[in-house]
């Protein structure tokens, strides 16, 4: 089937099968930020924002999607460099094997939108949905909140 | 060697962020293949099982299908999977694919389709008869009287006693721990057990195998150990090692359980079966049922002790489940007796071990590779023999850990260092860290005050010890090219699994070739390359492939010296190399661009190659303090951790972010080894759990406060004075939070995880409810 969608910008028709996941589509054309790890909705890796919401492309079809606004981690970053977000995360050394973190900036951008002052407490608990075997989240959940202080691009100590 | 350091001991952002954090960043199933082909595997439904016969023809016809293999279609090769040093010290137990299952899930056939589904569709048109045998999924029954023969075919090799389904066996003495015993004053003896851990990396195995224009055998794949990968595929199949070229692209975490070699040689076989490029992917129910493992262990410790509080002999005793293969039998146990014993002082260890064969899932290398299993029945057990003597258990460690000038006894005498000259100790920043650990959790005003009500308050603490790569056992060499701008090509063979340590590496370049850290440009762990390296375990990268790095660097730089002497017309010694530039005690100076040039196109014709090749038989250990606060609900059995803080001595932080990543990362595997994470097996031996959703590891909200501190007791043997520090962290939760759950209320967890079941029951034995 066939299905239109605006990816980072672009608007894209696709052609789908009806069992085809948002995931697979988007690796299928091209967008291989989203991660497959769980396939279950369980851990994160996949996290896209479709039509202003972060979701786990994994458990939602891409049928589902037609008509839909979706921004992957490809398209967080803009002509004037990295999102905040990003920025924070390279600054703070919240990256490790990076394979959980196209999720987990998505969805702490997203979140961010709609608190742009979050407490640590907040943004731990945003990312119950983002697992990660590396950091243990302390860099991650400190990058974020370093991402909306004074403080994006410290650290050259 | 300089003491103003400028690149080494910088929070520098590690090199690959920016690709990783934009979802640039190639991993294996990142790239778009011209007729790709999909893999599949057949599961063994049994625990134990001949297979009678295999009939494969309705598959075969499926359109879409290209290629069905079985025993029959593969050179029946005994390997191992564990990917360590020629020759491997595990038993040669596998085949690629054999006549027998050994556990459920173990492969029995493997197709390539054009689809996914097609491949499915093709798994279930296979037809096979089975012959169903007893199956041992209790690994205290593996060696009794009856237990049937897991390995009973002749072909393999290495195995100790396969009869008595033992891969391994290992006992070992220093002095006379029976002479010991006799002079203790008091002796204390305990039994723990511990579990299967999952590694859970969040990027599965995968491997994407395709033959070259060469037709060379090309394996892009998620691995640890690209060199050791080449040659065992080689092996196995059969064929030349210059035939394979194996490529690391990023890796999506590791922690062991790709110091394996899991999905390349079914892949390898069909790609040069079918001429087209395949694709074996592990799904995340796979890495939980058919990938590694932490082995579950039953440890018995016994320690004499005098009434002074010295220790006058220690024995410590495994029984290890390794599963259906040996895979890292021998070593991991190794190290859960190597590791801990020595971190006390004694005249007199002993150290037995038994590691059996299972038809249960396979246990293998992770993370802490057998210590974490030691340390938390070590840690665990001294704090009960501090308190037999009524000793404060930190002040007890004080007077009885290792120091500096001391010999490791159990160095030279088990595991991987056997036979070797033992370790001595040349840096120890233990006392520091005990200090500074105790001082930042508040030992002295926390201990002993559980509070009022319901919820417990408790502290505990543990001290740990690891190595730096494998003592005697360890290659990695390096080259670096210089360009016209004065930046350098760095190819190395370790691989960067997300551990940093390109970035890590980069570092000691550039530090010693005085230039900026973007002027390196790294390349690691493509089997083609002017390299070559053990791999990322042991912890070894930073130290043993670092100083590889220092001396290639070291290489270079005196070339560079040396043409930029002949350009200003000056006496190569006192020529300094820093800030891009080369200068002389008189005021001259040349860029290193200049020189580049001059020796590019000059009257010199020079290419400045440095190389660099490194051994040693040191493995000095980093060491660890580790404090936690717990809260106890005595009504519940919750343990919910507060906070844990780790003093680390890690000789030399080359990269601050990157050593404090690494501990935090291990704290956080280590809580849920701790309390929460158990592969559970049913009756007859099948996965019960393979998903997140009943596999819990720590989420971020369920993380305390982590609190890292660096402590640097400068190694002489390592890069700037680095030892390791990526696996140390792991060992040390389980213990810790064990005793601070004993100080908060009063009773001893023996059994990991640490369950709200098993905290209750310890409580209800005491009487506490």
């Amino acid at each position: 089937m066939k299905i239109a969608v605006t990816v980072n910008g672009t608007r894209e028709e696709w052609d789908v099968a009806p069992a085809e996941t948002l995931l697979d589509a988007l690796r299928d054309h091209g967008y291989r930020g989203a991660k497959r790890v769980c396939e279950s909705g369980e851990c994160g890796a996949c996290a896209v924002i479709v039509d202003g919401l972060a979701i786990d492309a994994c458990i939602r079809l891409a049928a589902q999607s037609d008509g839909s606004q979706i921004t992957t981690v490809e398209g967080l970053e803009t002509a004037d460099g990295l999102h905040p977000v990003q920025e924070a995360f390279t600054a703070n050394g919240a990256i490790q094997c990076g394979f959980c973190i196209p999720g987990m900036v998505v969805t702490a951008a997203n979140y961010l939108e709609m608190n742009p002052q979050p407490t640590e407490d907040d943004i731990r608990h945003v990312f119950i949905g983002n697992l990660c075997r590396c950091t243990g989240y302390k860099k991650p959940v400190e990058a974020v909140l370093a991402s909306v202080s004074e403080e994006v691009g410290r650290r050259e100590d | 060697m300089k003491t103003e350091l400028s690149m080494v001991g910088r929070r520098a952002p590690k090199i690959d962020a920016v690709k990783l954090v934009t979802g640039r960043a190639t991993f294996t199933d990142d790239v778009e293949m011209r007729g790709l082909l999909h893999a599949k595997v057949l599961k063994s439904p049994h625990a134990h099982a001949r297979i009678l016969s295999i009939d494969t023809s309705r598959a075969s016809e499926i359109p879409g299908v290209h290629a069905v293999i079985t025993h029959r279609d593969v050179p029946r090769n005994p390997y191992t999977s564990a990917g360590q040093s020629w020759p491997e010290p595990s038993p040669y137990d596998m085949y690629v694919l054999d006549r027998k299952v050994r556990f459920h899930g173990d492969a029995v056939a493997a197709v390539a389709a054009e689809t996914p589904e097609i491949a499915e569709a093709a798994l279930e048109a296979i037809g096979v008869e089975y012959e169903e045998l007893p199956a041992v999924t209790d690994f205290r029954q593996s060696m009794g009287a009856g237990a049937p023969i897991i390995h009973d075919e002749p072909e393999s090799y290495g195995i100790y006693d396969a009869s008595r389904n033992i891969a391994a066996h290992i006992d070992v003495e220093a002095g006379d721990v029976e002479k010991g015993f006799r002079l203790a004053d008091v002796i204390v003896e305990n039994e723990f057990d511990v579990q299967y851990q999952q590694h859970t990396c969040l990027e599965p195995h995968v491997t994407i195998a395709f033959l070259d224009e060469d037709r060379r055998l090309v394996l892009r794949t998620s691995t640890q150990i690209p060199y050791h990968c080449r040659r065992m595929v080689a092996f196995a199949l059969g064929i030349p090692v210059r035939n394979v070229h194996v490529l690391k692209p990023r890796v999506g975490g590791g922690f062991g359980n790709k110091q394996e070699v899991v999905t390349e040689p079914i892949a390898a076989v069909l790609a040069m079966k079918t001429g087209r490029p395949v694709k074996l992917e592990y799904t995340r129910a796979d890495e939980f049922t058919i990938a590694r493992n932490r082995h579950p262990q039953h440890i018995t410790l016994k320690t004499g002790v005098r009434r002074d509080g010295s220790i006058v002999a220690n024995a410590l005793s495994v029984l290890t489940n390794t599963g259906p293969y040996g895979t890292h039998a021998l070593t991991v146990t190794g190290n859960t007796g190597t590791k801990p014993l020595p971190l006390y002082r004694a005249a007199n260890m002993k150290f037995y071990a038994d590691i059996v064969y299972t038809n249960l899932p396979i246990a293998a290398a992770f993370r802490g590779y057998g210590a974490p299993q030691g340390f938390f029945a070590m840690e665990v057990h001294m704090d009960e023999v501090a308190e037999a003597l009524g000793i404060e258990p930190l002040e007890f460690r004080r007077m009885n850990h290792i120091r500096v000038g001391d010999t490791d006894l159990m160095s030279a005498a088990a595991g991987e260092g056997a036979g070797k000259k033992p370790r001595v100790i040349h840096s120890c920043g233990l006392p520091e860290c005990i200090e500074r650990g105790a001082e930042a959790i508040g030992w002295y005003q926390k201990r002993g005050r559980p509070g009022d009500g319901p919820i417990k308050r408790g502290v505990g603490m543990c001290i740990l010890m690891q190595g730096s790569g494998v003592a005697g056992d360890e290659l990695a060499g390096a080259a670096l090219k210089m360009n016209e701008d004065a930046s350098f090509n760095l190819m190395v063979g370790s691989a960067d699994i997300g551990t940093g340590s390109d970035t890590s590496l980069a570092q000691i370049a550039a530090e010693v070739l005085g230039v900026p850290l973007e002027n390196i440009l790294i390349k690691s762990g493509d089997t083609d390359d002017i390299s070559f390296d053990y791999g990322a375990y042991a912890s070894s990268t930073a130290y043993i492939t670092g100083m590889c790095v220092l001396k290639a660097s070291e290489d270079a730089r005196q070339q560079i010296v040396a043409a930029a002497a002949r350009m200003m017309d000056e006496d190569p010694e006192g020529l300094l190399v820093h800030d891009e530039k080369v200068t002389s005690l008189s005021g001259k100076s040349v860029t290193l661009q200049e020189v580049a040039l001059e020796c590019l196109y000059g009257e010199s014709k020079t290419v400045i190659i440095g190389k660099g090749s490194h051994a040693t038989k040191e493995s000095p250990p980093p060491f660890v303090a580790m404090f936690a606060e717990v809260e106890v609900d005595t009504e519940t059995g919750q343990v919910r951790p507060v906070e844990i803080v780790t003093a680390v001595d890690v000789g030399r932080a080359i990269n601050p972010d990157i050593c404090e990543g690494q501990v935090e990362g291990a704290v956080a595997q280590g809580l849920g080894y701790a309390l929460t994470e158990e592969i559970l097996v049913d009756a007859d031996g099948r996965v019960l759990n393979p998903t997140f959703m009943d596999y819990k590891i720590f989420c971020a909200a369920d993380m305390p406060t982590l609190t890292t501190i660096l402590v640097e007791a400068e190694e002489p043997t390592g890069p700037f004075g680095a030892k390791s520090v990526a696996e140390i962290a792991i060992n040390g939760p389980a213990p810790a939070i064990s005793n601070a759950i004993y100080d908060a209320v009063g009773v001893r967890l023996h059994s990991l995880p640490m369950t709200p079941e098993k905290v209750l029951a310890a409580l209800d034995c005491r009487g506490e409810r």
